[in-house]
């Protein structure tokens, strides 16, 4: 079974074989994909998942014929889409046979539309560019995919501007371009990756759906096992360029023995919560009563637009304890972190460090408390400023409490240890290091502040599962450590679940839930934590227990 | 949308509240007499007398901008005491040799720049690109009356072919009207056409570079398509917000160039003005030259609500 | 945990550390300082490749052609015989002579202006782009500025203070401050959102400190490229005013106030008005080709602001 690659009913859609691209000169290394072969039969749906670097995209981009020719070359190997040689056609069949034959959709939804034409024009381009039908028989079909896609008054939206539709909407109108002429393959890249988990469930479910009605042949790329246990027949694990192991999705999530595959499994958190005893002593030493922050104005004419990002918030962390901050975008968690460090300014209620409240406090007045709460962000490329070196970066804090220089040196070559980095990297740049090391520097910058209170902002949402993982754990080691109050935000169920002693749920600004992790994941009280953990992706799924048991 | 426009019409009071302010100043804070300089080496004194009077130059400096401003808003701008007549009148012979002007060089600028912008983006690198850049940038660097001059030479003086200097009114015959004009508009468009192709290529560039022009290869649609319906229609606003920029820029160079070619426009007035310290009229002027900046300008940002409907308010 | 190895990710440079030797392979920025060192050496030695004094007027040599033989008496009296390279204009001074030194002129006013825009546009951007009180009121003053057409600002400021170098430099150096200030501006207000400058901000770093410190750097380079710019398009400026008559006064040998002088003999005499063309052109270009190579190579950003 591990080794089959041939489909079910034996008749390939999409046949690669040994398919070999190369990168330009002076990439880090040759080819950009080597010796790949994936083949996919009619209604099967097909997940290659990878890190980033791993090659999958390239494969996609390969098959539309859509990599840029100077930098991407195939050298070796076909591609064949319904026995028909792909690498070898003119330009003009390969046009022809992109969008009625094979079809893509991608990651962004928002920037793969074009932003100044309707939505509805978007799809029956489509039409135009492939039949013959005429603009009121193209209006007809428009309307017919939008519903196919459960697009809410296709009539209405067919005259919508991109920015106008949420993103899950987007999504939907890519998919209705790409299935308008019904082709046979449908590519996907990371098609649900930038939107939030329960519109993902959503679109999950509508590819699904389609491409059983239509019996379409799938190549969905990814990087999440919670997806590929979702949505795929089979599963193909790409690593630098290379297929490391294909098979079935039972076998590769729950029999595989190859190494690659079993770390990157096992490191996808468990949306169990391990058993943590619950910290009730003490006085929390970081409290918001009534917090508030209303952005946007009301306008010259009173018709501006307001968004309330923090309604009434209510939290409490005590030392030794994490605080889990949950919800989607537009939820409001963000906006109290940065309320809490006063990135921004709280238009009312309290926000308590160790028992002063600092809400009302001028910059000036907020600087001694600087000291005591510090904050991780999420982008490692752009947390560090690049023109300064890791030391100059770490000892910034502490010499603007005039501790001496020596000193600061000192004790940011003993955080680097604590981080898990050489004190060596003091004097290189952000540059030289890669994500995962760098938000490692980000937590040691933090740390040298010997802060008592760590937020971390979606701080491990960038990062490659495995280098995830590493992450949390060193956050939760550091924790310990230095009997940290932590407020962690995120909105990833399973990663929050393995950190956090008590989880808070957001929705539009508002507290809807609080609790102890275990008891808010066994048992959620609120509709809205309900449907949050019944959208997980392979929720049915324990990856750690799977590969262990 | 109404409200947009309310807004964006009432945005440009302060920018021409601080256009008047310094132009004003310019007088004001030179040393002499204001009056004197504004009646010129010609005046007698009872001339400046009765100017002292009509500023209001007993007052305040505020009671003076005020009055000065409002005299400029019921269409009084003063009277010319070099040439005796009002600087309105003045104003109103001459405006029309230098709209044409700049009308035909932006019309004419545009017709080259932009498919020329938007073949060397989608050849990026090649041969055709790298001249394109190459002539642009030479056309930066020749000011307008060297290029001028060598046209003269070549085309008026050894060649023959069109007159050296002058202009025709269209109400004269509109041949002679553009045969006079092309010299002219040509010199004067070497610069925009630099500086539109330029922009035309840099937005193009970055255009092409968006998920939106995968997604609409990824349809299967012809590259030339690729181009005009999605790359250029993207690119626009950055091309069409140079072109608001290059306002500026041409009424300078529609001074230079008048000044070359012997056109009787508002630049050899200008020119005329202040070589005959004429101050009313180079106030007049300025004061002029920026409210047709700031409203193109205005009318620019409307035809951008028109390029992209992202732009609420 | 085991402490990682880390190994220094040498194929991803920073455009920062390898942008100045890229500059130095750029075959735009490498003509173009080529020529521009080509004029700057020429007005350095002005005095030793000329042999007739540039301001000197001799009505026996009036609008005589390129190569024309001139004689002049010497400090001792004797008469010498000098070639005129590029002719003469109608007062008999040599404009070979003149242009050679018009390029001091030039140089100066170019270097002059672009020095003191970069310097206040900075000053003032810095200040708008991170204090919002002072950023309405500043950048209103700015678009009126810019709504005036820089050679009328500059036409009107030379003729109401009198004719001189000082004059000229203010007047072209007025104009240009509004465009070095949006330039920073623009800068300021995306870097003070970048995550480290926050998180300076979070580690209590002061105001000043964040300014200079984490958003200064980031402006060099665009200001470097913006100052290139505008050294160009000030020495363009001071040629366009001394042509039109409003510029330095027109004794002092400039390459505008050359052309100023030939027009009138223009069609019997173009070489007054072409070989001071020449020069202004090649030198202009020489700075625009240097400031193409830098902003490809030290601020890829920049593409937009031409």
């Amino acid at each position: 079974m591990a080794n089959s690659t041939k489909s079910k009913n034996g008749e390939n859609v999409l046949e690669i074989k040994n398919l070999t691209v190369s990168l330009p000169k002076g990439a880090d290394r040759e080819f950009a994909i080597e010796d790949v072969s994936i083949s996919i039969g009619v209604g099967e749906i097909v997940c290659i998942v990878g890190e980033s670097g791993s090659g999958k995209s390239v494969t996609a981009q390969t098959v539309m014929g859509l990599n840029p020719p100077d930098q991407l070359k195939p050298v070796a190997g076909s591609i064949h889409l319904n026995n028909e040689s792909i690498l070898d056609v003119s330009q003009e069949r390969l046009r022809q046979l992109r969008g009625e034959r094979m079809a893509m959709i991608f990651q962004e939804p928002m920037t793969a539309l074009n932003p100044v034409m309707t939505v509805g024009d978007q799809i029956a381009e489509m039409l135009e560019i492939h039949t013959n039908m005429s603009s009121g028989e193209r209006y007809k079909k428009v309307l017919e995919v939008m519903e196919d896609v459960n697009l809410p008054d296709p009539k209405k939206m067919i005259d919508s501007y991109p920015h106008q539709l949420s993103g899950g909407q987007r999504q939907r109108i890519m998919i209705a371009i790409a299935l308008a002429l019904e082709p046979d393959l449908l590519i996907a890249d990371e098609p649900t990756t930038a939107l939030d988990v329960t519109t993902q469930a959503q679109i999950l479910d509508l590819i699904k759906d389609i491409q059983k009605r239509h019996g379409t042949a799938v190549m969905f790329i990814t990087h999440d096992f919670g997806v590929v246990a979702e949505i795929a027949d089979r599963v193909i694990v790409m690593r630098n360029g290379h297929v490391v192991e294909h098979g079935t999705v039972d076998y590769v999530l729950s029999e595989s023995t190859e190494p690659y595959t079993r770390m990157l499994i096992s490191s996808v958190p468990s949306l169990t919560p391990p058993k943590r005893e619950p910290i009730i002593k003490g006085e929390p030493i970081l409290e918001t009563r009534g917090l508030e922050k209303i952005y946007g104005s009301l306008g010259l004419f009173g018709r501006g637009r307001v968004v309330h990002a923090a309604n009434q918030v209510k939290l409490e962390v005590r030392r030794g304890e994490t605080l889990g901050v949950v919800g989607e975008s537009g939820s409001g968690k963000s906006t109290v972190a940065r309320c809490i460090v006063r990135l921004v300014d709280p238009n009312g209620g309290e926000v308590l460090i160790d028992g002063n409240d600092i809400a009302g406090l001028s910059q000036k007045g907020i600087r001694p408390f600087r000291k005591d709460v510090q904050i991780v962000f999420q982008d490692p490329y752009r947390s560090l400023n690049p023109r300064r070196t890791v030391g100059q970066s770490i000892i910034e804090g502490p010499m603007n409490f005039k501790v001496s220089k020596s000193e600061a040196i000192d004790r940011a070559a003993e955080l680097m240890r604590v981080v898990g980095l050489s004190p060596d990297a003091l004097d290189r740049f952000p540059h030289q290091f890669s994500g995962g090391q760098r938000q490692r520097i980000c937590i040691a910058r933090a740390l040298a502040m010997e802060p008592e209170i760590l937020i971390a902002d979606e701080a491990v949402s960038a990062l490659d599962v495995s280098v995830q993982a590493q992450v949390l754990e060193l956050l939760d080691q550091v924790r310990q450590e230095f009997d940290l109050a932590v407020l962690f935000i995120t909105h990833d169920l399973r990663v929050a679940a393995q950190i956090c002693d008590r989880i808070m749920v957001m929705k539009l600004g508002e507290v809807v839930e609080e609790g102890p992790t275990a008891s808010v994941y066994a048992d959620p009280q609120h509709e809205y934590t309900k449907l949050l953990l019944d959208a997980a992706p392979g929720r049915e799924v324990d990856f750690t227990a799977a590969v262990t048991g | 949308m109404l409200t947009y426009l309310i807004k964006r019409v009432l945005s440009v009071i302060p920018v021409l509240i601080v256009v008047a302010v310094i132009v004003f100043l310019m007088l004001r804070l030179t040393p002499g007499d204001p009056a004197a300089i504004i009646a010129g080496d010609a005046a007698t004194s009872q001339d400046i007398a009765q100017i002292r009077d009509k500023l209001g130059l007993e007052e305040p400096m505020v009671i003076q901008f005020g009055i000065w401003v409002g005299n400029m808003l019921t269409g009084d701008f003063g009277d010319s005491f070099y040439y005796k007549r009002t600087v309105s009148s003045m104003i109103a012979d001459r405006v029309g040799p230098t709209v044409a002007l700049a009308t035909f060089t932006i019309i004419l600028a545009c017709i080259v720049a932009i498919p020329l912008g938007t073949i060397a983006a989608y050849k990026q690198g090649s041969w055709l690109d790298r001249a394109v850049m190459g002539m642009s940038v030479i056309g930066f660097s020749v000011p307008v009356f060297v290029i001028g001059y060598m046209m003269i030479y070549l085309f008026a003086v050894k060649l023959d072919w069109f007159p050296v200097q002058g202009y025709q009114p269209i109400a004269d015959g509109i041949g002679g009207f553009l045969y006079r004009l092309v010299m002219p508009s040509a010199a004067l468009s070497i610069i925009f056409i630099a500086l539109i192709a330029r922009m035309t290529r840099t937005s193009v560039l970055e255009v092409l570079n968006e998920d939106y022009i995968r997604t609409a290869r990824a349809k299967g649609l012809e590259e030339s398509k690729v181009m005009t319906r999605h790359a250029l229609r993207n690119a626009a606003v950055p091309i069409v917000t140079v072109i608001g920029f290059a306002i500026a820029i041409l009424i300078g160079g529609v001074v230079v160039t008048e000044s070359v070619f012997v056109i009787p426009g508002l630049g050899t007035l200008t020119l005329d003005a202040i070589q005959g310290r004429d101050y009313p009229t180079v106030q007049a002027l300025i004061m002029l030259f920026s409210v047709v900046y700031v409203l193109i300008n205005l009318v620019i940002d409307v035809i951008y609500t028109l390029l992209d409907p992202r732009i609420r308010y | 945990m085991a402490i990682e190895a880390v190994t220094p990710d040498l194929t991803e440079d920073s455009s920062r550390q390898s942008g100045w030797s890229r500059l130095f392979r750029n075959v735009s920025a490498l003509i173009g300082g080529g020529l521009l060192i080509l004029i700057a050496l020429m007005g350095l030695f002005a005095s030793s490749l000329t042999s007739l004094d540039p301001t000197e007027i001799n009505p026996s040599n009036r609008l005589k052609s390129p190569g024309h033989e001139a004689s002049i008496r010497d400090d001792d009296g004797n008469k010498q015989k000098v070639i005129a390279h590029m002719g003469t204009d109608s007062l008999g001074r040599d404009i070979y002579s003149r242009v050679v030194y018009g390029a001091r002129i030039s140089l100066i006013v170019g270097i002059a202006v672009a020095l003191a825009s970069v310097v206040l546009g900075t000053v003032i951007g810095l200040v708008a782009g991170y204090f919002r009180w002072v950023d309405a009121v500043v950048m209103r003053i700015m678009d009126g500025l810019m709504a005036i057409p820089a050679i009328l600002l500059a036409i009107s400021l030379v003729s109401l203070s009198g004719a001189s170098l000082f004059a000229v430099v203010i007047a072209i150096t007025i104009p240009e401050i509004p465009r070095v200030v949006r330039l920073v501006r623009s800068i300021v207000l995306t870097i003070r959102e970048e995550p480290y400058v926050e998180a300076a901000i979070s580690v209590g770093t002061p105001t000043h400190k964040i300014l200079w410190r984490h958003v200064l750097p980031n402006t060099i380079s665009p200001l470097i490229v913006q100052g290139t710019f505008i050294c160009g398009s000030a020495i363009l400026l001071e040629a366009i005013l001394s042509f039109l008559g409003v510029g330095i006064p027109p004794e002092t040998p400039t390459w505008g106030n050359i052309m100023a002088e030939g027009r009138d003999f223009f069609q019997i005499h173009p070489h007054a008005i072409f070989y001071p063309a020449i020069f202004l052109s090649v030198t202009v270009l020489g700075i625009n080709m240097l400031g193409d190579g830098m902003r490809d190579t030290l601020d890829p950003r920049m593409d937009r602001n031409i």
